[in-house]
């Protein structure tokens, strides 16, 4: 690990300047990735500045909406009353990922800033455009078993690692920004990218901008919903493939509808067509398989990955059925 | 003489760890807590390629920055005295040697150490470590199994002595299954599989003198390790000390001593201070040792009645190029079943990787996966229930060494087994019974492993405070040898456990063997028994007048003992059980002893019956799994191993190595995996986020149970080893269900999602 400067501001301003106009300087919370990445030399930031003393950590629900604070816990959201009440998806999302012992030292704002677990990105014998921009894409032709069948390109095929991230947008979250020109909100959907030629950029954040709260609008998915993370081990693992489904159904009828997948692209990957495909239809298995073959349009896999070809639609119709309740 | 003190006997007790305490408590120290006075830290370096020589190294940053005291390669390292001349390390012979670190330029593997850099805090040392730059002239390596297949060959040691358990083997006809009625043919694969014990690997070197060393180091044999660096650094067996008091799990990743160990012991002589070195958790999964990937190949006929005509298994196993690693993949073959024709082959493959060693059950595991599959499938052929198959070919004898078994209760344990799992649930028709969006089977599958005994050596001092003191050079990875031997000495000697320690993991103790091959509570508790019974020879000597004529099996050290209390403030006399009336305090012998603590040391090695009887322990794992339909997900929901393992000395210990084994065979069968990027002859799966070793999610309810039969055969306790046997037969188990779940028969593990969607 290379030496680097620490400074733990107890105002958000304060933070924001001390993030000065260095390139390399890095928020830190609950370090649970960032740490690894800096151990094995992945990211070499000069300087930390941790954000753990900001008060940051509240959840509130305030004109519709449920606000998260960037620094509440993974273990405390997924286990607040509000959250499970309002928003059970989340819930779920958030405690199928990692272990206990991680999801009490993730932060909301952390989780959804996590970097691909792509091995390539992790080994720096190896190439990675992700990590150093212009050596080649190593899981290209090579061992890519975990990774995109949308949205990639031939910089990058990596995966978001994130499940919350799947269950945030699919409820239509929005991201609070502050930065050193002020104050923004981008919509969840916004803030991660697609490789295209600069895959080093995971989100559309700019430097010294600090995520400080994402918040999300009341809806009716309350009941029909389910998390489906498939993974080789009960737990502890990244998912090969994971579905956010959410259904509000009336007289078996779907009113509304909100998909998304993990494991599967650049970003976590809202399915807007195959939602629309849902609407207004019986909530049966038949119109799951029907959204599921609209979601997989322009899916395409590489030489370890072409299992995810049928894993993710058996995935959506999974999740639908136990969003649904059909048995 | 036990049923006088204890009722229920020592042996069999399901007693608390003698060190538990000390391990929950952080009490106990591993080899990377030693802090001695004036101790360094280090860190390795790695290469970046898999075969070549290093061109160049850049030390200079790395030598500059802040506390290091030394940065280390092969252009500066003292040279080890001991390691051979030759230009590649197995030649001229070509069962070759460990890894020579720092010898000179060349590279055989990816990760291989080409500088460790010692510093005052760890920290400053691995930043260093990232400051060395290395240059490389790389060459073709060759990491693919599936690629090199035409390069396996047979074994040196198979091919110097036609005799060797590795040679090509042929029982009857060869290749007879062919004719068989009822036949199949089919190869399975398993890929390479770390050791990652919790512990990781770690070692204080320290030169106490110029010629003098002592090492803390995580090892499974301590002698072994005295006389590895004796010899590595010619200097007299007795001026090296290894100390492995505790030992965080191992599973057979401490049987060989690594570059890494010499690395350190290199440093410490360079520094003239102690060095610590202890692995990242990527580093475990490069140069400490793997199960190695291994293609199997197996031919199996049967008559319609499932009366077997042939087997024949072929095996290769990945070794590196510079050492011939083999393992016993075949053995259970040739022994397990009635069947009057067998024919095995063992190749082995030599690739640019590190040297694979002993993982649990090791060889044994692998092959029993090919072999307990393959009659799962002849018994769908066959429609004959998978039990009643192997009921059918059930030796009564040997039939390799045509040798009767000294015990063999594995009929009773496929009783006990399907009972437990419930086989009568099992559906004779693969893929039909379900629960919900899961297909539900069932699997069982058959371990068998040596009953191992070595020679062995024990100390035993009767202590003025009454306290029997017993000491051996064996070591404790986890299984509880600390805890037995208490439990067998205090069955020997008619005292209570808390009468004894037992002391272990100390070059300086008697001669034992390495913990491994399922051979410790044979080999050192028959050592154990020699010297309580050695000690109660020399009491009897030393008793005086009236314990002439009298026979050393009744001296009790016993007036402390009364009935089953233990009332350590009486005081301490020595005694017969057959006269009440004899008496003599030990003060008394003490002084007839010359004022010196009564001392005995005891050996106990296995005689000729290992002519006249074939010795092994049994198990019989059974698995109920459900796999999604849609998602492809297995989850083993209920186990069930039975193991013919001889006298169980405690059923707590014993209960748990099963246990460790039953969750070691769901990884192998369903979620490890070392994977090769072969571009780069890197592993890309190599942390724990990456390589899914099962957590506890996945570990169902495992239910023990053993026949505890003695075998007084193998030893004077009537105990077979049980290390191997938990995992050996799991795999198949697991896999065998997956099958009866849906039909789907996976011949490659693990048995991930992907290959059932």
């Amino acid at each position: 690990m290379n030496q680097f400067q620490y400074v733990r501001p107890t105002k958000q301003k304060a933070a924001i300047d001390a993030f000065g106009r260095e390139a390399d300087t890095q928020f830190i919370a609950g370090g649970t990735n960032l740490l690894d990445l800096m151990k094995r030399g992945v990211m070499n930031p000069t300087k930390l500045v941790d954000i753990n003393r900001l008060p940051l950590d509240r959840i509130d629900r305030d004109k519709g909406t449920l606000l998260i604070g960037a620094l509440a816990l993974n273990s405390t959201v997924a286990e607040h009353p509000q959250v499970r009440q309002l928003h059970p998806l989340l819930g779920q999302a958030l405690s199928a990922g990692a272990s206990a012992q991680l999801r009490n030292m993730a932060t909301v704002g952390g989780n959804m800033l996590q970097r691909t677990r792509c091995y390539y990105f992790y080994d720096t014998a190896m190439p990675c455009n992700k990590r150093e921009p212009g050596s080649g894409c190593g899981a290209l032709e090579g061992y890519n078993r975990m990774h995109a069948i949308f949205g990639f390109s031939d910089k990058c095929i990596a995966v978001h690692p994130s499940d919350m991230s799947v269950a945030l947008v699919a409820l239509d979250a929005t991201v609070l920004v502050s930065g050193p020109k002020g104050d923004r909100r981008i919509p969840f959907g916004g803030l991660h990218r697609l490789p295209g030629d600069t895959p080093q950029r995971d989100t559309n954040l700019e430097p010294g901008e600090l995520i400080t709260a994402v918040s999300i609008p009341d809806n009716p998915f309350t009941k029909n919903v389910h998390y489906l993370k498939v993974r080789e081990r009960a737990s502890y693992a990244f998912a090969l493939v994971s579905v956010a489904a959410a259904l509000h159904i009336e007289n078996n009828v779907i009113r509304d509808a909100r998909l998304a997948m993990g494991g599967v692209a650049h970003k976590p990957w809202r399915l807007t067509e195959a939602e629309k495909s849902l609407i207004g239809k019986l909530a049966t298995e038949a119109t799951f398989r029907q959204a599921a073959d609209v979601a997989m349009q322009g899916a395409r896999a590489f030489k370890h990955n072409a299992y995810k070809l049928k894993m993710a639609p058996n995935s959506i119709i999974q999740a639908l059925k136990q969003a649904a309740a059909v048995a | 003489m036990k049923d006088l003190f204890f009722k229920d006997g020592v042996i069999g007790d399901p007693m608390n760890r003698v060190d538990g305490r000390l391990k929950v408590t952080g009490g106990a120290r591993y080899s990377a807590e030693y802090e001695l006075p004036g101790l360094v830290h280090s860190a390795l370096v790695g290469s970046t390629i898999a075969k070549g020589r290093i061109t160049s190294i850049d030390t200079k940053a790395a030598e500059r920055a802040p506390g290091v005291m030394a940065v280390i390669t092969h252009v500066n390292s003292i040279k080890v005295p001991g390691f051979a001349a030759s230009a590649h390390p197995s030649e001229p012979s070509t069962i070759g040697q460990p890894l020579r670190v720092f010898y000179d330029e060349k590279i055989y593997f990816n990760d291989q150490p080409v500088a460790i850099v010692v510093a005052d805090t760890l920290e400053r040392a691995r930043y260093a470590a990232g400051l060395v730059k290395v240059q490389y002239a790389a060459e073709q390596h060759q990491t693919s199994f599936d690629a090199n297949t035409s390069r396996a060959v047979l074994p040196t040691s198979a091919k110097r002595n036609p005799k060797s358990p590795l040679a090509d083997y042929d029982r009857g006809q060869t290749n007879a299954f062919q004719t068989a009625p009822v036949k199949l043919e089919a190869e399975y694969v398993i890929p390479s599989e770390m050791h990652n014990p919790m512990e990781l690997q770690a070692i204080v070197a320290h030169w106490e003198a110029a010629d003098k060393l002592t090492v803390y180091d995580k090892v499974q044999a301590v002698k072994g390790t005295q006389k590895a660096f004796a010899k590595d650094w010619k200097i007299p067996e007795e001026n090296v000390k290894v100390i492995a008091t505790f030992v965080g799990g191992a599973f057979g990743n401490g049987l060989h001593n690594w570059p890494h160990e010499t690395a350190a012991i290199i440093a410490a002589k360079m520094v003239g201070r102690p060095v610590k070195l202890m692995l990242t958790r990527e580093q475990m999964f490069t140069m400490v040792g793997y199960r190695p990937h291994a293609w199997q190949r197996v031919g199996i006929g049967a008559t319609p009645d499932g009366k077997l005509v042939g087997i024949t298994h072929e095996a290769t196993g990945q070794t590196s190029s510079y050492e011939e690693f083999t393992e016993s993949t075949l053995q259970q073959t040739r022994m397990m079943y009635q069947s009057p024709n067998v024919t095995t082959r063992y190749r082995i493959l030599p690739l640019d990787v590190s040297t694979p060693i002993w993982m649990r059950g090791p060889g044994e595991a692998t092959g029993a996966f090919a072999l307990e599959s393959a009659l799962d499938e002849l018994s769908y052929l066959l429609n004959i229930d998978p039990i009643e198959l192997r009921l059918r070919n059930y030796t009564d004898q040997d039939p390799e060494k045509n040798l009767p078994w000294s015990t063999k209760f594995l009929k009773e344990c496929y009783q006990m087994g399907a009972d437990r799992i419930g086989w009568n649930k099992r559906p004779a028709k693969p893929g039909t019974l379900r629960d919900g969006d899961w297909l539900v089977g069932y699997g069982m599958g058959v371990g068998t492993f040596g009953a191992n005994r070595r020679p062995a050596k024990a100390r035993a001092r009767l202590l003025a405070n009454g306290t029997v003191l017993l000491q051996s050079a064996t070591t404790d990875i986890g299984p509880g040898t600390g805890t037995v031997m208490v439990q067998i000495a205090a069955d020997a000697l008619g005292l209570p456990p808390k009468a004894i320690v037992f002391e272990l993991g100390n070059s300086t103790f008697p001669e034992a063997p390495s913990q491994g091959g399922s051979a410790t509570v044979a080999s050192v508790g028959s050592a154990v028994v020699a010297a309580c019974a050695e000690l109660k020879k020399k009491l009897l000597e030393l008793g005086g007048p009236g314990f002439s004529g009298a026979k050393p099996e009744d001296v009790t050290i016993n007036s402390r003992v009364q009935m089953r209390a233990y009332n350590s403030s009486l005081p301490l006399e020595i005694g017969l059980r057959t006269n009440a009336s004899v008496k003599v305090s030990y003060s008394d012998v003490l002084q007839r002893n010359g004022g010196q603590e009564v001392e005995v040391v005891g050996e106990g090695r296995p005689g000729n019956e290992r002519q006249k009887y074939s010795m092994y322990s049994f198990s019989v794992h059974f698995a109920e799994v459900k796999v999604h339909t849609m998602t492809g997900e297995v989850r083993v929901t209920k186990m069930v191993s039975c193991a013919d393992a001889g006298t169980i000395v405690n059923h707590k210990t014993a209960g748990n190595q099963m246990i460790g084994g039953a969750v070691g065979g769901i990884g192998m069968a369903l979620t490890e995996a070392a994977v090769i990027d072969h571009r780069f002859g890197r592993y890309v799966t190599k942390d724990f986020a990456e390589y899914h070793v099962p957590v506890q999610a996945d570990a169902p309810a495992i239910e023990v149970a053993f026949v505890d039969k003695p075998d007084l055969l193998v030893d004077p306790m009537g105990t077979k080893g049980i290390g191997e046997i938990a995992i050996i037969g799991v795999a198949p188990a697991i896999a065998n269900a997956v099958f009866n779940a849906t039909g789907k028969r996976i011949r490659e593990l693990p048995i991930t999602p992907d290959k059932l969607i």
